[in-house]
């Protein structure tokens, strides 16, 4: 391949002279003429039941338009999982849930209307803990779940009970192997639930039109896939439904599948068509709209005294809370990856995704991997100590190597890349075999810990997307997609490539921002670490389409075969002829002979990618083909610890993952920055507290703390391998997500390292150091 | 209904607006300067920060009624004349801005700080922005963005700095 002009080159955001102008139009910032605002009414309650709804105050309001209530709103919808109403219909599943929606002339009339209308519940049992709502009798989230839609064949939620979905993964004998194992080890962790916080809180806009036909304007990373769900729910065409996703601030998952939209479409049409606007507040985006799933997991490893894993058993109980449409397919992904990126021959997982009475779950950056790995690496590190051996050398003995399968039965190529060597880069940049030197001051102490991890997009088994060119007038390129750019950077990264792969200035590529379902071509969605990698093949595929289509017209024009014409610099010439040049802007609408007779026409490229080779996994053995690709790295940490207050401040954290190629080394620097400090505030301080009847606690800023620029590690760094990826653009894998997982592992495992306490219960506060060290203290009967 | 008369971004401005009206309301919805976001409406995250003569405040903590005969900068005022300002520039080169909501509140907290301390250390930089929480960067290339942008206009100032109107006021009030 010759020298790359713009792959590969740190291109700064096309984006970027909106965001700093504050020009840039997000859907919090839209209004459509005649719009209305709308508030909700939530439920106090974890579990009751509705006995009735008094709306006759607020209807009487002046300004108010519609009040709609569950009753009237007969549908189940979801992606994986038809579980959810648009509003409570008969109870209500979590405190925070949705009851009674109102749609008037200003929000405060909304807010207004919606405190006086009145709710009377019932209140019913309630399950907050997944392990006992697991258990015989428990009382049913969803009584009726037999009937519910599901995707077949995928998912198998278990009727009467409130598994909504069983992962199974079996390979080899694990009984056999553990029980023979020199030594084993029997460990359980904790994650609690959290929040992506998105500076945008959800938004959408949704306007129904004469004619059966709805207009959206949605802050989503799914515009193809809310055109669908909506078409499915309310039984439309779906040309009849546009879809607008603007600037989106933020998402991380929390804006896949559905949000609000089915909301404010049934709140328009309730107020005889005219556009509503929904607005979660950063309340109700804690609290009513979904979160990151709890995980309880149990692991159990046999390994041979010289570090060779034979055995590992998992059984991962997921919170899914009141809704599991999306938490389905994290108890699945997260289960085919559930054993972290090991070969192992013995290995069996349970996956259950567990509906309670909480806030629900979905999609967050790493899609059930962190929490996993929190788990494994740390039971990893425990069983390093009980071998008496380098959690790095024991890491690497057991790390996926060519010739290896994994536990789904892929074979593990080298194409793949080298888990391995991103152990070794991370355990070298962090100086690994010198230990941590001893602070100054006699209260505190220092450690170094080391974390591994994966992860494949986890996709329907048919994803695709497409890419459409159109080159402009003067010979520019308007590259179309409907991935969403909703920060990650991916349009930057696809404006490189069509620039490379056309030929021209990179200043003559733009991704159009703003995807609409009308003319942006087909994604599925934006998730799972795979826009830049599929969304870049169907570039280069639309790329090379429009290259045919100019060089058969400018072959014309040269009087010379198509396959002989050079395109270099947005202009074309002649293999033995580069003296006579023609412009792209010449050939973009077709070519006009000095005569007047004219060829060719507008240049359009059309691009395309599909998923291909992916299989379901056997419901009884979890074998199959689950993933496009893999993508691994590691982690390495120095901590430093205040034995008398708790507080952990991060030294330094290097991050090494073999991204394949590196698109774009300024924004692939950002994005794992980005992602290593959201990983930090899952390790350190975020997490969903509960009183004992279910009611959530901490549905705000000030009491859900998220890192602010004052929690920075004190030193990062980002080391990137280049082992490429067969079938990526460039051979790129996705390294979206990957930043954020096994983050809180590498520092657990570097407390116990500066001060020998095993921790298993995130987040790893400066509350809870500190009371372990008291504990231990107290165990020692050291004085306190 | 109130009466105010404020300045926004240099501009005369007059509306009335019920007592309840936050600057961060009057902002957005009445006079469409929607550069200025909303992340909270609480005061806890900073993305509605805009500089109430000179100084950084939540827009949505501030009755629109107290900006009565003051002066308002949002991000609409920081570029001028279409050209960015060298801290637009900043955060653009040094990789800042991800989804971009957090990026006017961000920017207009450097812009208070550069105008009260040209010069800032790593430190200042940090507590500068401690407010003003952002969920994609990780903070890293904020900090660096308004580093650099510090030192490009202690580099061309006083030309720059000159030309900065919240340093004239501030020089006529006699205040750092």
């Amino acid at each position: 391949m010759s020298e790359l002009r713009y792959v590969g080159k740190g291109v700064a955001r096309e984006d970027g002279i909106d965001k700093v102008a504050g020009t840039a139009r997000y859907t919090h910032d839209l209004v459509v003429p005649g719009m209305l605002h709308a508030a909700l009414v939530k439920s106090p309650h974890a579990s009751a039941r509705i006995v009735r709804v008094a709306t006759e105050a607020a209807e009487a309001l002046p300004g108010v338009r519609a009040i709609l209530t569950g009753d009237s709103l007969c549908y189940r919808l979801g992606l994986y999982m038809q579980d959810k109403c648009i509003l409570a219909r008969e109870v209500v599943r979590y405190q925070g849930e949705a009851v009674v929606a109102v749609a008037a002339d200003s929000l405060d009339i909304a807010r207004e209307a919606c405190s006086q209308i009145e709710v009377e519940y019932e209140p019913l049992d309630a399950v907050l803990d997944p392990r006992d709502a697991m258990a015989e009798g428990a009382h049913l989230v969803h009584p009726d779940l037999a009937d519910y839609e599901h995707m077949k064949g995928v998912f198998f939620p278990k009727e009467h009970t409130n598994i909504a979905h069983h992962q199974k993964i079996r390979k080899g004998d694990f009984d056999a192997a553990f029980g023979h194992a020199d030594v084993q080890l029997t460990a359980s962790f904790y994650n609690p639930p959290v929040q992506h916080v998105p500076m945008e809180t959800h938004a959408t806009i949704a306007q129904v039109l004469p004619g059966g036909r709805a207009e959206i304007w949605t802050s989503s990373q799914s515009p193809y896939t809310v055109r669908h769900l909506m078409s499915d729910a309310f039984d439309m065409p779906h040309a009849n439904i546009r879809v607008h996703v603007p600037y989106v601030g933020g998402g991380f998952g929390g804006k896949a599948g559905l949000g609000l939209e089915p909301l404010a479409y049934v709140l328009s049409r309730a107020a005889g068509g005219r556009p509503v606007k929904v607005v979660a507040t950063r309340e109700e985006e804690f609290n009513t709209l979904p979160s990151r799933q709890g995980l309880h997991s149990t692991i159990e490893i046999g390994c041979t005294t010289a570090g060779k894993i034979e055995a590992l058993k998992s059984t991962y109980v997921w919170d899914a809370g009141a809704y599991a449409d999306y938490g389905v397919n994290i108890g699945r992904a997260a289960a085919y990856a559930g054993a972290g990126p090991y070969a192992i021959d013995n290995c069996w997982i349970d996956s259950f995704v567990v509906y309670t009475n909480k806030v629900f779950g979905t999609a967050y950056r790493g899609f059930g991997h962190l929490e996993v790995l929190w788990g494994v690496e740390r039971a990893v590190d425990m069983m390093a100590r009980k071998l008496d051996m380098d959690p790095v050398k024991l890491r690497r003995t057991n790390l996926l190597k060519e010739g290896d399968t994994t536990i789904t039965g892929e074979p593990f190529t080298s194409g793949h890349g080298s888990p391995v060597g991103c152990l070794e880069a991370a355990a070298e940049a962090i100086d690994w075999e010198a230990p941590s030197e001893a602070p100054a001051e006699p209260n505190k102490v220092r450690g170094k810990g080391i974390a591994v991890l994966h992860k494949a997009p986890a996709m329907p088994t048919y994803t695709s997307c497409a890419a459409v060119i159109k080159l402009d007038e003067d010979g520019a390129a308007d590259i179309l997609v409907s991935g969403v750019d909703y920060g990650q950077g991916t349009y930057t990264v696809l404006r490189q490539i069509a620039a490379e792969e056309l030929k021209i200035p990179i200043e003559r590529a733009h991704v159009t921002w703003e995807c609409d379902t009308a003319f942006s071509p087909y994604d599925w969605q934006t998730v799972a670490s795979r826009f830049a990698y599929m969304g870049g093949n169907a570039v280069i595929e639309a790329a090379a389409d429009c290259l045919r289509q100019i060089r058969d017209v400018a072959g014309k024009a040269l009087d010379a075969d198509p396959a002989d014409i050079v395109c270099e610099n947005g202009e074309v010439f002649a293999r033995e002829r580069p003296d006579k040049r023609i412009p792209y802007s010449r050939l973009s609408l077709g070519y006009t002979f000095p005569n007047g007779n004219s060829i060719g026409g507008p240049v359009i490229g059309r691009g395309r990618f599909i998923a291909t080779g992916l299989t379901h996994l056997d419901p009884e053995t979890g074998q199959g083909l689950p993933a496009q690709y893999w993508t691994y790295g590691a982690h390495a940490v120095e901590v430093e610890i205040d034995t008398e207050t708790g507080e952990i401040e991060i030294l330094k954290i290097v991050t090494a993952i073999d991204a394949g190629k590196i698109l774009n080394p300024k924004l692939v620097v950002g994005q794992v920055v980005g992602g290593v400090v959201q990983g930090l505030g899952s390790a350190l301080s975020e997490g969903f507290l509960f009183d004992e009847s279910g009611r959530f606690l901490n549905p705000s800023l000030a009491d859900y703390k998220i890192p602010t620029a004052k929690d920075l590690p004190r030193e990062t760094e980002q080391i990137f391998l280049e082992n490429p990826q067969p079938g990526g653009p460039y051979g790129a894998r996705g390294v979206a997500e990957h930043p954020m997982i096994s983050v809180p592992s590498a520092v657990g495992n570097a407390l116990y390292d500066a001060l020998g306490i095993e921790f298993s219960t995130l987040p790893l506060s400066y509350e809870r150091i500190l009371l372990r060290i008291l504990e231990e203290k107290v165990e020692k009967g050291s004085p306190s | 209904m109130h009466t105010v008369s404020f300045r926004v971004n240099s501009e005369p401005q007059t509306v009335s607006v019920p007592a309840a009206t936050t600057l961060l309301e009057l902002l957005r919805d009445r006079l469409h300067l929607t550069g200025t976001k909303e992340g909270c409406g609480v005061g806890e995250c900073g993305a509605c920060t805009v500089l109430l003569d000179g100084a950084p405040v939540t827009a949505c903590l501030v009755l629109a009624v107290e900006a009565d005969g003051h002066d308002v900068r949002t991000i609409e005022g920081e570029a001028t004349g279409g050209e960015l300002s060298a801290l637009q520039q900043a955060f653009i080169d040094a990789g800042a801005i991800q989804c971009g909501f957090c990026t006017p509140g961000m920017i207009m907290s450097a812009r208070a700080l550069l105008t009260r301390s040209p010069n800032p250390s790593d430190e200042e930089i940090i507590e500068a922005i401690a407010g003003n929480l952002c969920r994609c960067t990780g903070y890293e290339a904020v900090v660096a963005a308004i580093r650099n942008a510090s030192r490009q206009l202690t580099r061309e100032a006083p030309a720059l700095l000159a030309d900065d109107e919240q340093t004239k006021a501030e020089k006529a009030s006699g205040e750092p």
